[in-house]
């Protein structure tokens, strides 16, 4: 018998929790989702996607257009006058590339006449004016098209509370609500978005050379393995044990609870036994 | 036997509207190779999440058995005996069940042959059915034309022990009505969620040496995408068809009762479990109710 050293094998030491998402079966699952939420149960064939040239809203409308036909997709651009002109560019990319409809509705004049009488008004109340702005439009325009509002927001903004409460979340159908920010990147790789528009920082275009990653304070591809690890139930200490830096998981976890109310809506006083959605319980699709 | 698996994409809460459509599932069927067998999946006619509205439209199994055979006989063939399994919400006199119906439909009449409530009532995460819902208490394996046969609904299958005592039971075939909302996209090709219901039903399958047939629910409710993916594993484990998780699909099958022989025969692994079934069982350290009798002896023996 041998007296030499048996070779070891080991699982690997804190597997990460896997992003990757198999893009074709997740590009399938959301097609069928439209459809069925659009056309089945609503018989409601046509979408309109709020365009901004980012790839929340670009990976949006390749997926209507797959669901429901070009034909059916409107894209709607809403500048204000300090958008940026990259932001354009890349939304028409998208239009050209899918052969959509396209309008551009510029929200300066309506942005600007409330808020003339609010100079003082902060970056971040111009900017939550804008962003509610843009939902008035967009439903309007669903109206106009007899169309729905589709959704853009992903899991990561949703999380970070990211995004302007009643604006941004309003759409009564979202496909990519439960895909982190580094899913939809890849997402929108398989679907063939324009490497510009996939490449190019984030940002919400509120404020001149905002990026997303600047105003969370973290990146994108650290916020995600920190909120998956959240999400599991790992406390700090732990996912700090994986290799994650203490500061982005603390700020990371700051975020999520303080933002647990952006998730949900209005809270309203219980009197009774019949209160709705408390004991009088039906689904969405009821 | 000949096998349907109906994958079913009912619309939520319209219980006629989608007997309407199973009526012209009934009419395809009968055209050509009629089934002996039709499995519908959990909650086939009405959806799976109804929260409160579940009080809406639970059916007595009385009505609903009543309702299919004329069904079959009005729109399949009405000279061709079929056996239906169907997944519905049972209103109970008043006791609600998430249950499953094995009924027996003949030129002559028709006859309940079980009703399987589920067990494992599913109340975590997405999952709310104890909220709502009473548990079954019984698993049966009962008498079929195709031999005995017992039912597990959706998260029944989840614990292992449970086609294991069908199969102790006399089960030779186990009929799975499912209704999984389809989840974990970071897999090879097929979601996450269908790659482990196969791989358990597989196992299950080719340890205790049964049919089994998985019928899923597919469609989407409010955000949620049942999973379909339909399936018939044979008893050695092998998965003879399988349906696609999206849409409405009929998945046909045709089984042999012959190969659960043959495949006990090859494996004997149930005969083998039979035999240390008592040692595993009889066993103090295990978290059990002491046997009524054992108590009521201890009860004679004190004298009163």
């Amino acid at each position: 018998m041998s007296a030499g050293v048996l070779p070891v094998v080991e699982p690997h030491r804190h597997k990460a929790a896997s992003l990757h998402v198999d893009a074709a079966l997740t590009a399938r699952w959301l097609e069928a989702f439209l459809f069925d939420e659009l056309v089945e149960r609503r018989g409601i064939g046509r979408a309109v996607v709020g365009l901004s040239g980012g790839v929340d809203s670009a990976v949006t409308a390749y997926l209507c257009a797959r669901a429901l036909g070009p034909a059916n997709v409107f894209a709607i651009r809403m500048p204000y006058r300090t958008s940026s002109t990259d932001s354009l560019a890349h939304a028409r990319l998208v239009v050209d590339a899918l052969g959509i409809d396209e309008t551009t509705i510029d929200i300066s004049a309506a942005v600007d006449g409330y808020l003339q009488y609010e100079p003082a008004a902060d970056a971040r109340r111009r900017g939550n004016v804008m962003a509610r702005t843009r939902m008035v439009v967009l439903f309007d325009q669903s109206a106009k098209h007899a169309a729905l509002p589709i959704g853009t927001g992903n899991k990561t903004e949703r999380l970070l509370g990211y995004f302007t409460w009643h604006a941004d979340d309003t759409p009564p159908v979202n496909p990519l609500g439960d895909l982190f920010k580094t899913q939809v990147w890849e997402l929108a790789r398989y679907l063939g978005v324009p490497v510009p528009i996939v490449e190019k920082p984030p940002s919400a275009d509120l404020e001149a050379d905002q990026t997303d990653e600047s105003d969370i304070g973290v990146s994108y591809a650290r916020a995600d393995a920190i909120l998956a690890l959240i999400l599991l139930g790992y406390t700090d200490a732990e996912i700090v044990a994986r290799g994650e830096q203490a500061a982005d998981v603390s700020l990371v976890r700051r975020r999520v609870d303080g933002t647990h109310w952006k998730r949900h809506l209005a809270t309203t006083a219980m009197l009774s036994n019949t209160a709705i959605n408390e004991f009088y319980l039906r689904p969405v699709d009821y | 036997m000949k096998l349907a698996i109906v994958q079913t994409k009912p619309r939520k809460g319209e219980i006629e509207a989608n007997l309407t459509a199973l009526g012209d599932v009934f009419a395809q069927l009968a055209r050509s190779d009629v089934p002996d067998l039709i499995v519908l999946p959990e909650a086939a006619l009405s959806g799976y999440f109804l929260e409160g509205a579940v009080y809406d439209l639970a059916l007595d199994a009385g009505t609903l058995a009543e309702r299919l055979a004329h069904l079959w006989r009005e729109r399949g063939d009405a000279g061709h005996a079929v056996d239906i399994v169907v997944g519905f919400y049972e209103n109970a006199a008043g006791t609600y069940y998430n249950a499953g119906m094995y009924l027996e439909v003949t030129p002559g009449g028709h006859r309940v042959a079980h009703v399987h409530r589920k067990m494992f009532l599913p109340t975590y995460g997405v999952f709310d059915e104890e909220r709502f819902l009473s548990r079954g208490r019984r698993l049966s394996a009962f008498e079929t034309r195709f031999g005995k046969v017992a039912m597990l609904i959706c998260e029944d299958a989840f614990h292992a022990i449970m086609p294991t005592i069908a199969a102790l039971k006399g089960a030779r075939l186990i009929v799975v009505p499912s209704a999984s909302p389809g989840r974990g996209f970071g897999g090879r090709g097929e979601l996450e969620s269908v790659e482990r219901w196969k791989s358990m039903l597989q196992t299950y399958a080719a340890e205790h040496g049964i049919y089994v047939v998985y019928a899923g629910l597919a469609g989407f409710e409010g955000g949620k995408g049942m999973s379909g993916s339909s399936c018939v594993v044979d008893p050695r484990g092998e998965v003879v068809v399988a349906a696609p998780a999206i849409g409405a699909h009929i998945v046909r099958a045709d089984l042999q009762p012959r190969e659960v022989d043959l495949a006990r025969a090859e494996l004997p692994l149930l005969g083998d479990l039979l035999a240390v079934l008592p040692d595993l069982l009889l066993d103090d350290e295990l978290p059990l109710p002491v046997p009524v009798r054992v108590a009521r002896d201890h009860k004679s023996e004190s004298g009163t």
